[in-house]
């Protein structure tokens, strides 16, 4: 039994070890950019301490700190969306984007955006200020919801994982259709604005409404770290799930709504983000070499924090003037570090 | 009296089946069972007999078209699923493949009933814990991973998980599928000795005769009128229901071997065998695959077996021959 004290032991370092590393990426975030301030400055001005350069204060306060939190915080919310699906479904490819969530939650932004549109043509969304924020996140949250019960209630009629996730598949090109329609009948202008949200972004959330974003997703964060008993139980499948007494439908229920909140907000809030959702949690996984949820909520929560950092310091290319796309800089930096994971260790394959 | 006393789970006039639109299916009818502490019951039937249908329903999963199954006395569906999480656990046919989890985090989820909102594992859960991986011999593998075993092995520790989860009743799905004889062998007796030992009643099914004839305590049988036949094994042997349950076009139950054979309607070739018994089951084995058929009576060819087991000699008196292995007898036999 000492291994099994020693194993906890090596989580507890490897959570301190993945904190200082989130720490250090935020202070770095938002040093760099196209502006590159020391970070020494950084931690003068996080500190409430005055610096020489008062242009550099107000960079950090109004531009580059609400970013870095929103990195975080999207890079959390999104991996505790993909964990929960992929021990839902107990698969691996599972996550917000492949199922349909994100699309779900796309379609929920479109229909604001573009019916908005309609109504009030010279107001885009984010002049909408903070009732706008609540309006977007509202509706992609409740976009989001809508594909996760039609999947859900689609899964009760069907036992096996991967005819499930196809069904995922199927439902999200059904919403990505209705998506595309509807911009086939809109105004360019209208579209222009959708567009630009679809590539996502960090940097379009203001001060104001960070902090709903932020309750929404530490109150997922949270009600994910509840639900770790329960996604425990559901690593060895529904019908053993039920025999240890739990209640299954309850269980389906609040973890989709989880999902569908947290994955909904960041959608509403910084567009479509692909990749973080699947990949976190098998990195997670890999790393710490474990299932057992109690300790992998809060590393996926980091690792998807530490992700997003350091894909949001790439895309603002450091030195100059370009802003990358934040949802093609995922995938780009990402997809080859899951690569490189499965090569490396050949345990990603057992996780289900 | 004392039988009533040991009972825990019963049935009365149980229907299990399906209920879809096209209308009720039933698998199974007029079933009155009971399963008995200390004591292990196998469910015997062939492939799509109805087995795991069963299994769930009066496992509570599943809901039953007809009749009523007991938990103690009381109806199971008035149980709720936490209490009875404590009386009942499951292994079942579902391959389970969580390749991070270790033995121990797969073990310890059998606590899932008894632990708080967060699952932390008091000393009193690490102490059942660790008996459970005791009992079955996996404690050597406590930190290993489920992908990191054998078949046989992960059925050990998903017996480990029932024994952690502490219940009276233990049902286990086809717990030998996949395995090779030495590890069937292992499982069977492990649960046996579980259910003797820990006094528990142990229902598990199996499509394997020669297992479940070896080492059940009570044999509930599905029989071809869509019903079950209980009793003990051999008594279900001699009053010939194991025969009919199994019954096919050319197969027949051989009741000195025990096992079930091809018949063919082909006239044969008797011959008469003498000799040691063990000798004697074998050839005659080896001669009956050939195509002869052995007989007690006086026949025109007889075999008589002699020397030792470890060097036995076979005469043929049709030639006054004697040959050293079973091969070179059948060679001129078939050429005859």
């Amino acid at each position: 039994m000492n291994l099994i004290t020693q194993g906890k032991r090596l989580r507890a370092k490897s959570l301190i070890l993945l904190g200082l590393m989130l720490i250090l990426l935020f202070l770095l975030d938002i040093g760099l950019g196209s502006v590159r301030i020391p970070v020494s400055d950084v931690i003068k001005t996080l500190l409430g301490q005055q610096i020489d350069n008062s242009g550099w204060q107000g960079i950090i306060l109004k531009i580059r700190l609400p970013r870095a939190v929103t990195a975080i915080l999207a890079g959390a919310a999104l991996s505790l969306g993909g964990l929960q699906m992929q021990t839902l479904f107990r698969n691996p490819l599972a996550g917000p984007s492949v199922l349909g969530i994100t699309a779900g939650a796309s379609l929920g932004v479109a229909a604001v955006m573009l019916a908005a549109g309609t109504v009030t043509t010279t107001f885009s969304i984010r002049e909408l200020g903070v009732d706008g924020s609540w309006l977007i996140i509202i509706a992609s949250t409740l976009g989001a919801a809508m594909v996760l019960v039609l999947i859900l209630g689609i899964s009760f009629k069907i036992r096996d994982n991967v005819v499930m996730l196809i069904v995922g598949l199927m439902v999200a090109n059904i919403t990505i259709a209705v998506v595309s329609i509807w911009q086939f009948f809109s105004n360019p202008e209208q579209i222009q604005e959708y567009i630009l949200w679809t590539f996502g972004s960090l940097g379009g959330v203001t001060n104001e409404q960070l902090g709903a974003l932020a309750i929404i997703v530490l109150t997922g964060v949270i009600l994910t770290f509840f639900l770790s008993k329960t996604l425990n139980a559901l690593l060895l499948g529904e019908d053993y799930a039920q025999s240890m007494g739990l209640n299954v439908k309850w269980a389906r229920v609040a973890i989709i709504a989880t999902t569908s909140i947290l994955a909904g907000a960041i959608t509403g809030f910084c567009g479509p983000i692909g990749f973080v959702g699947i990949a976190v949690p098998h990195l997670s996984r890999s790393f710490l070499n474990t299932s057992d949820h109690r300790t992998l909520v809060p590393t996926c929560a980091l690792v998807g924090g530490i992700l997003m950092l350091v894909c949001d310091i790439i895309s603002q290319v450091p030195g100059s003037q370009t802003v990358l796309p934040i949802n093609a800089i995922t995938a780009l930096i990402g997809s080859p570090i899951v690569i490189w994971i499965i090569v490396k260790r050949k345990n990603l394959k057992a996780s289900f | 009296m004392m039988k009533e006393t040991r009972t825990i789970l019963s049935t009365t006039n149980l229907t299990v089946g399906y209920k879809d639109k096209k209308g009720i299916k039933p698998v199974l009818s007029n079933l009155n069972l009971s399963l008995e502490k200390g004591k292990l019951t196998c469910l015997l039937g062939t492939n799509g007999a109805g087995k795991s249908t069963l299994m769930r329903t009066i496992g509570g999963i599943q809901k039953p078209l007809k009749g009523e199954v007991f938990m103690q006395g009381k109806p199971i569906r008035s149980i709720d699923a936490k209490s009875l999480s404590k009386q009942l656990s499951l292994v079942l046919t579902d391959r389970i493949a969580p390749g991070n989890l270790t033995v121990y985090a797969l073990v310890s989820l059998g606590r899932f009933p008894y632990t708080s909102w967060l699952g932390t594992l008091s000393q009193k859960d690490k102490d059942i814990i660790f008996m459970a991986m005791e009992a079955t011999g996996i404690l050597e593998f406590a930190n290993k991973h489920i992908g990191e075993l054998s078949d046989g092995e992960r059925q050990k520790v998903m017996i480990a998980r029932t024994l952690a989860q502490d219940t009276e009743v233990i049902f286990l799905d086809e717990p030998t599928a996949h395995l090779d004889l030495p590890n069937r062998m292992e499982i069977f007796h492990l649960l046996r000795a579980l259910a003797v030992e820990s006094d528990k009643a142990i229902l598990l099914t199996t499509h394997e005769l020669d297992m479940a004839l070896a080492n059940a305590d009570h044999l509930w049988l599905i029989n071809q009128n869509q019903t079950i036949d209980s009793g003990l094994p051999e008594d279900l042997v001699l009053n010939g229901l194991l025969e009919e349950a199994f019954q096919r076009d050319q197969l027949q139950f051989d009741y000195e071997l025990g096992t079930f054979k091809r018949t063919s309607n082909q006239s044969k070739t008797k011959v008469r065998l003498e000799g040691d018994v063990i000798l004697k089951r074998w050839t005659r084995s080896a001669l009956e695959r050939a195509g002869y058929e052995v007989t007690p009576d006086t026949s025109d060819l007889e075999i008589k077996i002699s020397g030792s087991l470890k060097a036995p000699l076979w005469h043929l008196n049709h030639n006054d021959t004697t040959y050293k292995t079973i091969q070179e007898l059948l060679i001129q036999l078939n050429n005859q």
